[in-house]
């Protein structure tokens, strides 16, 4: 049921841009089967695959980095009132800071290349995720440390049983806001500085005006990003959650 | 039946001569002030009085979750072989029965056969499933079955049998008693319901309201197959003359 809600919505939205297309400047509003010959003309030269699975190799690496850092640096900030007091002015300003500055700083300081796209990526991503861990390691349940303490649970055992349960739903919520920042981001950094990736190839269509180029490079990459959502972490969410 | 003092050595005793809670902007609130006793195994012990009189703060004490008390316990608490059955069962809810039961051993003890402390529990058909699909009083027997899996020397309960009903409560109080006829373990229980102290209790101690002091230490000599509902409620009728302010009439 749910389901065909969306597939009926999908349909209706669809219809609804192929009706006004009709209508509009085909420069300025593609028809959906225009943007779908140009992804498989796109796709059969080969141009798609590379710079969909470039992007995507920059999302993968900066997530991972954000993620580990992010989620150590928000158990510090949780666990240790020092640790939070120290840190808290620094992580407020990279977390108030435009995506944009992080990135142009990055690639004035560390050179047009691959490291600097990447530690823009993180960088950006990774203040997000120190925060919600932050308030998944407060909520620590006293009730369940005191139990540990009384049965002598060795530190091993502590982690695995009793702390990354209690953190296991806010790194997947860290995890899953974090991929669509991430995603976001890595297109504007790209376009700043790379000279590949899906970012690269909308601002190469966007100075030759081909809107149907950009519309169809956004919604394959959209695609593939939802269906890791879908298929990857939606999975891990409810397998995290299944005692409940 | 062990009076107390007649056992050699006692397996812990516990001295607080003071414990003032401090808080920022507060005012500090003394919560025991001369709180003394020994545990000596064999031994059930329950220690009675008021809601709020500082028996929570005396079982922190000696489980060595507050260090920050006037007084000592010996031996300390890591050594002396408790194990807590808290008043909330405490049970890892994302992991199951069995999983929470073997989790409270040491590890080189895990894997231990634990199929007659299960069924004696009347757990067996549970193991697999997690904690969140029992009742109250399942999961407090999951909790007992975690203590007692420990086989330890002193068995410390925390209110265990409140807000159970009658039934469930009966059967729990069954299982600790034969647990104590078996195996000798020594039980401190804290409770402030009297009748099911006197029925289980081979001394009582007896609370004052806050600050907490040892008002007394009443031994119960009849033995715990013979006590009926008559002889409880004698007891408890002589200990209201005694102490009104502790035990309701």
């Amino acid at each position: 049921m749910a389901l065909l809600a969306r597939l009926l919505s999908l349909a209706v939205l669809l219809a609804l841009w192929q009706g006004v297309s009709a209508y509009a400047e085909m420069r300025s509003l593609p028809a959906p089967s225009a943007v779908l010959a140009f992804i498989l003309r796109e796709a059969r030269g080969g141009d798609l695959l590379f710079n969909v699975g470039v992007t995507l190799a920059r999302v993968a690496v900066s997530f991972v980095i954000a993620m580990s850092l992010g989620v150590l640096l928000g158990i510090a900030l949780g666990r240790s009132r020092l640790a939070d007091r120290l840190l808290d002015t620094p992580l407020l300003v990279v977390l108030n800071t435009p995506a944009l500055v992080i990135t142009v700083l990055a690639y004035v300081w560390l050179g047009l290349n691959e490291t600097a796209a990447i530690v823009a990526v993180a960088l950006n991503k990774l203040p997000n995720v120190a925060v919600i861990m932050r308030e998944g390691a407060r909520g620590l349940d006293p009730g369940l440390e005191e139990m540990a303490t009384t049965y002598r649970f060795d530190r091993r055992t502590w982690i695995a049983h009793v702390l990354m349960p209690q953190l296991q739903p806010f790194m997947v919520a860290a995890a899953r806001s974090g991929i669509s920042l991430a995603w976001k981001i890595v297109l504007v950094v790209e376009l700043l500085g790379r000279p590949n990736g899906v970012g690269f190839a909308i601002n190469y269509y966007f100075t030759l005006f081909d809107v149907t180029a950009v519309i169809g490079y956004s919604l394959v990459f959209m695609s593939v990003m939802l269906a890791i959502d879908a298929l990857l972490l939606q999975p891990l969410d409810a397998h995290v959650r299944r005692w409940r | 039946m062990s009076a107390a003092g007649a056992d050699p050595a006692p397996l812990l005793t516990l001295r607080v001569d003071r414990k003032v809670y401090r808080k920022a902007r507060t005012e500090a609130v003394e919560a025991v002030r001369g709180l003394a006793f020994s545990l000596h195994a064999g031994e059930i012990t329950c220690l009675i009085g008021p809601s709020g009189a500082g028996k929570t703060t005396t079982l922190r004490i000696l489980l060595g979750l507050d260090r920050d008390f006037e007084g000592a316990v010996t031996p300390a608490p890591e050594r002396a072989g408790i194990a807590m059955v808290f008043q909330d069962p405490r049970l890892l809810p994302w992991r199951t029965i069995e999983q929470n039961v073997r989790l409270g051993l040491p590890r080189e003890r895990r894997g231990r056969d634990l199929d007659g402390l299960f069924a004696s529990l009347g757990l067996g058909p549970w193991r697999g499933h997690f904690p969140g699909a029992l009742s109250l009083g399942m999961q407090r027997r999951v909790a007992l079955a975690r203590a007692l899996a420990l086989e330890p020397r002193i068995l410390v309960l925390d209110e265990p049998f409140v807000s159970l009903d009658d039934a469930a409560a009966a059967g729990l109080r069954g299982l600790v008693v034969d647990a104590v006829n078996r195996s000798g373990t020594c039980v401190l229980m804290v409770t402030h319901n009297v009748a099911e102290a006197i029925e289980i209790a081979d001394r009582l101690l007896l609370v004052t309201p806050r600050p907490a002091r040892l008002l007394a230490s009443e031994p119960l000599d009849r033995r715990r197959s013979e006590r009926d509902r008559a002889w409880i409620d004698a007891t408890r009728r002589i200990l209201a003359t005694r102490y009104p302010d502790i035990v309701a009439p």
